[in-house]
This record gives structure tokens, C-alpha cells and sequence, in this order.
């Protein structure tokens, strides 16, 4: 009997992410969702600009790759043009909350049937760990040399809560993934997000607090016990919008 | 056939473009353009198509990119401000080889310009509308019915060259009523097993993406995607002569200013000017070869724009500089009457034209 394999919706190619990095994990629970819920022939996921934007190369089923921040506009025309496709986003702070926030209201108020899986790890990453809009008070990243100062460098986003002020989204839940327990909880988040569109229930989008261990200087096992410490209190977790609930 | 109708040209692109097939369409508001997008709003939802008003122009391409990748037909349309935005996406349309229609009833600038009639946008359109090496096909319609047609030949040029289209109009163009036959229905003859619309577990999965981290991989998508232009510069290059068999003066010049030019034409001839036009109808590829055919028998040329001169570069290095290159050209919104362009025509003569 086979206790634990590779999800069939991803493929054989290696991961290019650093030692310690979360978006492993993500992509699997992913594509354990897809599995799950034998969408795989029908799914097309829309990958973004940031770590994550070779996310095309390790799903198994279409891909799109978009502009930066532009993804929520692109699956919103892949979800009209072919409505019995699941269509997601994979997205990190800066592509989604930052050059893409106007995409991603927009998608929300509409309430596009669309998913939306959201890495939220306070920095950007594949450019060398610059500011993001989710970078804490205080925080040092490359272009916040002595903490980010939010007198002139502005407070972080909250994604979840903001959204959470529209009509539109059906659900919006923050999760993270540094312990177990939490894995186990970001994977029912994740199944939920996709289920709700297999339902057609609409817009639903999963916040997942993150580690980037390389562009914070941190061990991996430091960054996630950064997770607990730093960005919870100001990111608690949760859910700000279940239409159901 | 059709019945002939009367029509803004707004209008006819967007009857147009469902009768093409198309049953998406993405727009925000701006003029003068803003009846494409109203007529959609109307039609689409009775024809089981999706009229979107996006929250910003950089949104409406992105969504057209994306019902692009799908394999189905999908356009925007916008005028010259609005045009700009869109450019990081036409650049990605680019780069993924995706079809599009892209219209543009242009307007004057820069920065917020005007709302009234204007060419002004014909660099922006024939260099490449966007970051990178590329170019899009670019139609210029003198009429309502070429409007229609152009809408229509516009779909079909990008499906088979995997291009974005350009249709570039003048504001002039997009209000301007008159007759027109609109096409007949048009079935899409193209299959696209790039598509990303689901592997339904029967092949590979499919991966629409600009993006080639190995320099040398991306240098052969380049010279892939420029062998596709070369085959575009050889078979659909279109253009119009009228009154060449003589002329000794030629105008070049397209939409709105090259009907004024005719009447300049009609009336230069009766005071014994041997002129003619050369009315390029696709400014790319432009009619480099019938332009310099046309230098082995004219004395000049007088470019008729409504801009500072934009697409009297092309006509001069088209001939080469073999002859004299003269402009006539008002801009702003301001259009020349034909007894301006006449004028023109006379003092071109005088000096030697003809």
C-alpha cells in the first residue's frame, strides 16, 4: 500500500526554491486540493512575478504566466471565457498587495469565481529581499536599511482584513505553515478555496503567512519560529469571510 | 450578403468583431471610443458573450491575455492615453504569441491631449507597442466599411500569425456615420493546441509564458517570432493607389487626412497638378516596395498626417530619400482642410514637384 506519494498534479521538475523556503509546501498542498478534487484536466493556474513565477513549470495542468501583479485580470478572462475551468492564481506580497492590489480589489469585488492562493513572507524575494507592502514596522530588508520606518515608508497591508470590507469575496482565510498543525490547517483552507469554486460559491482567497529564510538571514528553522513571533501579532490568523459561516 | 446599415464607425468595429467570432470583449471608458465599449455592454450579454468593464485599461488587456490563452477570440478597445497603459500588455501578448484585436481610435497628445482627432500614435503603433523586440500588424481604416472589414481581417491575421492586431483609427473614424455592408459571419479556421484551457488529462500540460531565463533560448523565440514578421512584410503588406498612372506628385497618406487628400487630389487635377495617393492600409508592414516603385516615377512626395511628421520618416526611408519628402499636417484635433493640403500641393509643384 502506498502511504505517501507525489500529487499527480505536480510534475517531475525540481523545485528551484532555496533551503527552507515554504513555497514547497504550498505548491503541494496545492496540488493535493487538485488531486482531492479531480480537477486536474480542468484546472488552468495563472503563475505570477516574484519566486514563484516558474510555478508553471511544477503544475501539472495549464499554466499561464502573467504580467506582474496582473493576475487576478488574467484568470478573470480565463474564468469567462471557459466558466467550467478552475482557474487560480499563485501570487506572492509584492506581485498581489502591491503593483497588483488594483487587480486583485477588483477581482474580489466582483466577486470573480476564481482562487486566489496568497504567499505573504514580507519581503520580495526573487529580487534580493526588498520592502514589500507586507514588511513589518521596523523591519530591514535591502531598501529599508534601518527598519522599515512607517513614518515615511508607510504601515504594511493587511490583505485579508482589507478585503474583508467587500461584498464580493465569498472567503477569505489567513493560514500559515510552520508547524504541522498549521500545514494541516492551510491544506483544509486550500481544499475549501478550490471546492468553493468547483461549487460556484466565488472569489475566495488563502493568505499564507510564509518564511523566506535566505532575504531575512535567518536558519529555516529560525525564520519559522519568526512566523510565531514577528509576523502573527500582526498577521493573526483566521477566517475574515466565509459566506457559509 | 449582408444589407447595407447605417453606422458609427465605433459601432461597425463592434458588430464587427461578434460577427468575427468574438465574445469578449474588455474595456474602460474613454473617448472617443466609448461606443465600442457601450454597443458591447448591449449586445454581449443577449448573445451569451462577456462585456467587461475592467477597473483600469492595464486590467482589460490582461484580460484579453487571458481569454487569449484559452484559444478564443478576444479584443479591447481604447484611444491614446489608454493605449499607453495597455502597452505592458500588448508586450506580453507579444511574447506569449497570443492572438488579439487591439483597437485604438486615437486622439491628441501627449499627456491627457485632447478628445478630438488625431495620427499621433503612429510611432507608438508601427515600433512596437510595448517593451522588447516586436511589432503588430497595424490597420488604418479610411471608412466605416473598412472599419468593419479590418475588424474582421484583424481577428483572422492574428489567429494565423499568433500576433496581436492593431487597429488604429483616428477619432474621426470611430464617429463618423456612414453605410456600411458589414461582413458575413466568420468562422475561426485556426487550431490551437497551445491553448491553456485544460489538459482534460489527455496530453501535456500547456504553458502560455513570455518568460526564458537561458539567454539562448530567448534569442530563438526572437528570431522564431521575426521569421513569422518577415513571412508578414512578404504576404500581407496592403496599400491603395489612386491617380499614380501619371502622377508626378504623390501623397501618402492614411485614415481621415486621405480622404481630405482626395478631395485636394481631385481639385489639384483639374488646375493641371499631376498628383496622386498612395494610401498605405497597413502601416505595418508598410508598403516600403510600392513606395519605392512609386520614387522610380514621381518628382516628391508630401506625407498628409495629423501629427508632426511620424509616418513621414517611413515614407523616407522606404524611397531612401530618393525624393523629396514634403509634409502637410495639422495637430492637436485640429484637421487640414483640403484647401490647405491643396495648397500644399501647389507649392510643391512650383517648386519644381512636377
Amino acid at each position: 500500500m502506498i502511504v505517501f506519494q507525489k500529487p499527480k498534479a505536480l510534475t517531475d521538475a525540481v523545485l528551484h526554491y532555496c533551503p527552507g523556503c515554504t513555497h514547497g509546501i504550498v505548491h503541494r498542498l496545492v496540488a493535493e486540493a487538485i488531486d482531492e478534487l479531480g480537477i486536474q484536466g480542468r484546472t488552468v493556474g495563472v503563475a505570477p512575478v516574484g519566486c514563484s513565477v516558474m510555478a508553471y513549470n511544477y503544475f501539472a495542468c495549464d499554466m499561464i504566466e502573467a504580467a506582474h501583479g496582473r493576475a487576478p485580470a488574467v484568470a478573470t478572462g480565463v474564468k469567462r471565457a471557459m466558466p467550467e475551468n478552475i482557474v487560480f492564481t499563485y501570487q506572492g506580497d509584492g506581485d498581489l498587495a502591491s503593483i497588483g492590489m488594483c487587480e486583485t480589489v477588483h477581482a474580489a469585488a466582483r466577486g470573480e469565481n476564481i482562487t486566489i492562493i496568497f504567499i505573504n513572507n514580507a519581503i520580495y524575494g526573487m529580487t534580493g529581499g526588498q520592502m514589500a507592502p507586507t514588511t513589518l514596522p521596523g523591519q530591514v530588508t535591502q531598501t529599508s536599511p534601518y527598519g522599515r520606518d512607517v513614518a515615511t515608508q508607510g504601515h504594511p497591508i493587511r490583505v485579508c482584513e482589507l478585503l474583508s470590507q467587500l461584498d464580493g469575496p465569498a472567503y477569505l482565510e489567513r493560514v500559515t505553515v510552520n508547524n504541522v498543525k498549521n500545514v494541516r490547517n492551510a491544506k483544509k483552507a486550500i481544499l475549501k478555496a478550490f471546492k468553493n469554486q468547483v461549487e460556484g460559491k466565488g472569489f475566495s482567497l488563502v493568505e499564507v503567512v510564509s518564511s523566506c529564510p535566505t532575504n531575512w538571514g535567518m536558519t529555516p528553522q529560525k525564520a519559522l519560529e519568526w512566523i510565531d513571533e514577528k509576523m502573527l501579532p500582526y498577521y493573526p490568523l483566521g477566517v475574515y469571510r466565509d459566506k457559509e459561516a | 450578403m449582408q444589407e447595407k446599415v447605417l453606422m458609427k464607425g465605433n459601432e461597425a468595429i463592434a458588430e464587427a468583431a461578434i460577427l468575427a467570432g468574438c465574445r469578449h470583449y474588455f474595456g474602460y471608458p474613454i473617448t472617443p471610443q466609448t461606443e465600442v465599449a457601450a454597443y458591447m455592454a448591449k449586445k454581449m450579454p443577449k448573445i451569451g458573450g462577456v462585456f467587461l468593464q475592467a477597473e483600469s485599461e492595464i486590467a482589460a488587456i490582461n484580460m484579453v491575455y487571458g481569454v487569449a490563452s484559452t484559444g478564443k477570440r478576444a479584443m479591447t478597445s481604447s484611444s491614446s492615453p489608454g493605449i499607453a497603459l495597455k502597452c505592458e500588455g500588448i508586450s506580453y501578448l507579444a511574447g506569449a504569441d497570443l492572438p488579439a484585436l487591439i483597437v485604438n481610435v486615437q486622439r491628441g497628445g501627449p499627456g491627457l491631449g485632447g478628445i478630438q482627432p488625431s495620427q499621433s500614435d503612429y510611432f507608438l503603433a508601427t515600433r512596437g507597442p510595448g517593451h522588447g523586440d516586436f511589432h503588430v500588424i497595424v490597420l488604418a481604416p479610411a471608412s466605416v466599411q473598412e472599419m468593419a472589414d479590418m475588424t474582421q481581417l484583424g481577428f483572422g491575421l492574428a489567429d494565423k500569425y499568433r500576433t496581436p492586431v492593431m487597429l488604429l483609427a483616428d477619432g474621426t473614424m470611430g464617429q463618423m456615420m456612414e453605410p456600411v455592408v458589414l461582413p458575413e459571419p466568420q468562422e475561426i479556421a485556426v487550431e490551437k493546441p497551445w491553448a491553456a484551457c485544460g489538459t482534460k488529462m489527455e496530453r501535456e500540460h500547456n504553458i502560455v509564458n513570455s518568460l526564458y531565463l537561458s539567454p539562448s533560448e530567448l534569442e530563438r523565440t526572437n528570431l522564431e517570432r521575426f521569421e513569422r514578421y518577415a513571412q508578414i512584410e512578404r504576404d500581407e503588406v496592403r496599400w491603395e493607389e489612386y491617380c499614380m498612372e501619371d502622377a508626378e506628385i504623390c501623397i501618402v497618406s492614411c485614415g481621415i487626412t486621405a480622404r481630405i487628400s482626395r478631395n485636394a487630389i481631385v481639385e489639384a487635377r483639374k488646375r493641371g497638378i499631376k498628383v496622386g495617393m498612395l494610401r498605405p492600409i497597413t502601416l505595418w508592414p508598410f508598403p516600403k516596395a510600392a513606395l519605392a516603385a512609386a520614387a522610380e516615377k514621381v518628382k516628391s512626395f508630401i506625407s498628409v498626417e495629423l501629427n508632426m511628421g511620424q509616418m513621414k520618416e517611413d515614407v523616407e526611408l522606404a524611397i531612401r530619400c530618393k525624393r523629396p519628402v514634403h509634409l502637410c499636417s495639422r495637430v492637436g484635433g485640429m484637421i487640414p482642410s483640403p484647401e490647405e493640403i491643396l495648397a500644399k500641393i501647389e507649392e510643391v509643384a512650383k517648386e519644381g514637384g512636377c
